[in-house]
């Protein structure tokens, strides 16, 4: 019954594409949410704007759109540009292919970034003024302040939306398949195609995103408690 | 820019001239699979608070696959994958439905969101105060009519918000019809992209316009939670 017919590599290898890709725009996202949200949180004007405008369109449009809209259009821009530094140089040096993986790190980053920056923002916002305001008393600087009492605290109240966008994401990479990039989507519909067992082969690779996201809610729970150490709980 | 709009606004609204395509057809599949959705998830919803493992054990199960796994793949399995199946092949009527890349969208669409459903409603049932349980019994109630009058009514409205956005994410996840060859926005976009390569073009008037969709809802919902969860208001 559990017969891969000869595609075990390929999906593993598939499922190594789709763990980098997600790990990868998780970073990605996890860095623009961070600077998203203290442009939100800032006090200049077209910061706040432009992250508003970010946020707001990004979270409007599905991660579909959007994600055949930057990588092909991605591609077109890039081959712009280089043809227009190779037309001031005179020569043919530049060029900027673009594949799947990269385009779909930056695209996913892109577009999760403005759920984290949300995220992000109502954890800094969760974190009590006066421990801020404690801290500068204490002579630390903005740096210090921020690593040693904003972060670590904020991590407490961003950390079940962070997971939960992990999931999102986790789960988004299946649409990379769409554009192209061989991840385990894609593994398991070539060998379905081939086997004439597409149902057995969907199921697979169905199993595997299963696996992915109970091992990192398991994750979750561990890291939740240890950024909860000290808090008292209601006993229900 | 003013030539794809000219030559495609009707399609990407409400037809193509050959049948519902567009806008038209994301709103159709949006309604009919969040219909499903809900009617799917209001008895799966009290079933999982159940003491009996026989009971909330398989509606468990239902929601850990349907909410592990991406709605893609379960859209594959049910395109794909059950069509190929042999005796779904040599069954009339089952051959018939799954040949259709409409009704198994919408099936993959209404079991995915029943699933997360459920979820919100369980966790908004099991919110329900101790109080106003037994106050339901000292009067008298029964279990059905308990749940009828003061558990489900009160539960929906705290579920609203969280239910709102299941119903936004929905419609980000209609998109994902144009892979079963459904017309829905992006298809129609997909389409004037293969015949003008203007990809910034095409997809930013689909972006556009589901961001208006996305943004009507937002409105909708709004005035629902305002009139439904005033009690609520500071």
């Amino acid at each position: 019954m559990f017969n891969l017919a000869g595609y075990g590599p390929q999906l593993f290898s598939g499922m190594v594409t789709t763990i980098e890709l997600s790990v990868l725009s998780l970073v990605v996202s996890f860095v623009i949410g961070l600077l998203g949200a203290s442009a939100k949180l800032s006090k200049s004007r077209p910061m706040r704007g432009v992250a508003t405008v970010y946020t707001t369109i990004i979270r409007g449009v599905p991660d579909l759109v959007l994600m055949l809209l930057i990588f092909y259009s991605l591609q077109i821009w890039l081959n712009d540009f280089s043809d227009y530094l190779n037309s001031i140089q005179g020569d043919f040096t530049f060029a900027f292919p673009l594949d799947p993986f990269t385009s779909g790190v930056i695209t996913l980053g892109f577009i999760y970034g403005a759920y984290f920056t949300e995220t992000f923002r109502g954890a800094f916002l969760a974190v009590p003024k006066g421990q801020l305001e404690a801290a500068r008393a204490f002579g630390m600087r903005p740096k210090q302040v921020f690593r040693r009492i904003l972060f670590p605290q904020m991590m407490r109240y961003a950390l079940p939306g962070i997971g939960n966008n992990w999931q999102v994401i986790l789960k988004a990479t299946a649409l990379v398949s769409l554009i192209g990039l061989s991840d385990v989507v894609k593994a398991a519909q070539a060998a379905g195609e081939a086997t004439f067992r597409t149902f057995f082969f969907i199921v697979v690779a169905g199993a595997v995103y299963l696996v992915l996201t109970t091992v990192s809610n398991g994750v979750l729970i561990l890291l939740e408690r240890k950024y909860s150490v000290g808090v008292r709980k209601a006993a229900l | 820019m003013i030539d794809i709009l000219q030559n495609y606004w009707q399609a990407l609204l409400y037809s193509d001239g050959y049948g519902v395509t567009g806008l038209a057809m994301t709103l159709w599949l949006l309604v009919l699979s969040c219909a499903i959705g809900f009617c799917l998830a209001l008895p799966l919803a009290v079933l999982r608070n159940a003491r009996n493992p026989v009971l909330w054990f398989p509606v468990w199960l239902y929601t850990f696959i349907f909410r592990g796994t991406p709605l893609y793949v379960q859209l594959l399995l049910i395109y794909s994958g059950i069509y190929g199946l042999d005796f779904v092949h040599h069954t009339a009527p089952l051959a018939d439905f799954f040949r259709s890349g409409l009704n198994c969208t919408i099936l993959s669409f209404g079991l995915n969101t029943g699933a997360y459903t459920t979820e919100i409603f369980a966790g908004a049932i099991k919110e329900t105060s101790h109080g106003e349980v037994d106050a339901g019994l000292a009067m008298g109630m029964s279990r059905v009519t308990l749940y009828r009058r003061i558990i489900i009514p009160a539960a929906l409205r705290r579920a609203l918000p969280a239910y709102s956005n299941e119903v936004i994410l929905m419609l980000h996840a209609t998109t994902l019809a144009f892979t079963a060859t459904v017309p829905d926005i992006l298809k129609v976009a997909n389409d004037a992209y293969s015949a003008t390569y203007a990809p910034f073009d095409c997809f930013g008037i689909a972006a556009l316009i589901y961001l208006c969709v996305s943004f009507t809802l937002i409105f909708l919902f709004r005035r629902t939670e305002r009139r439904y969860l005033a009690f609520l208001s500071p």
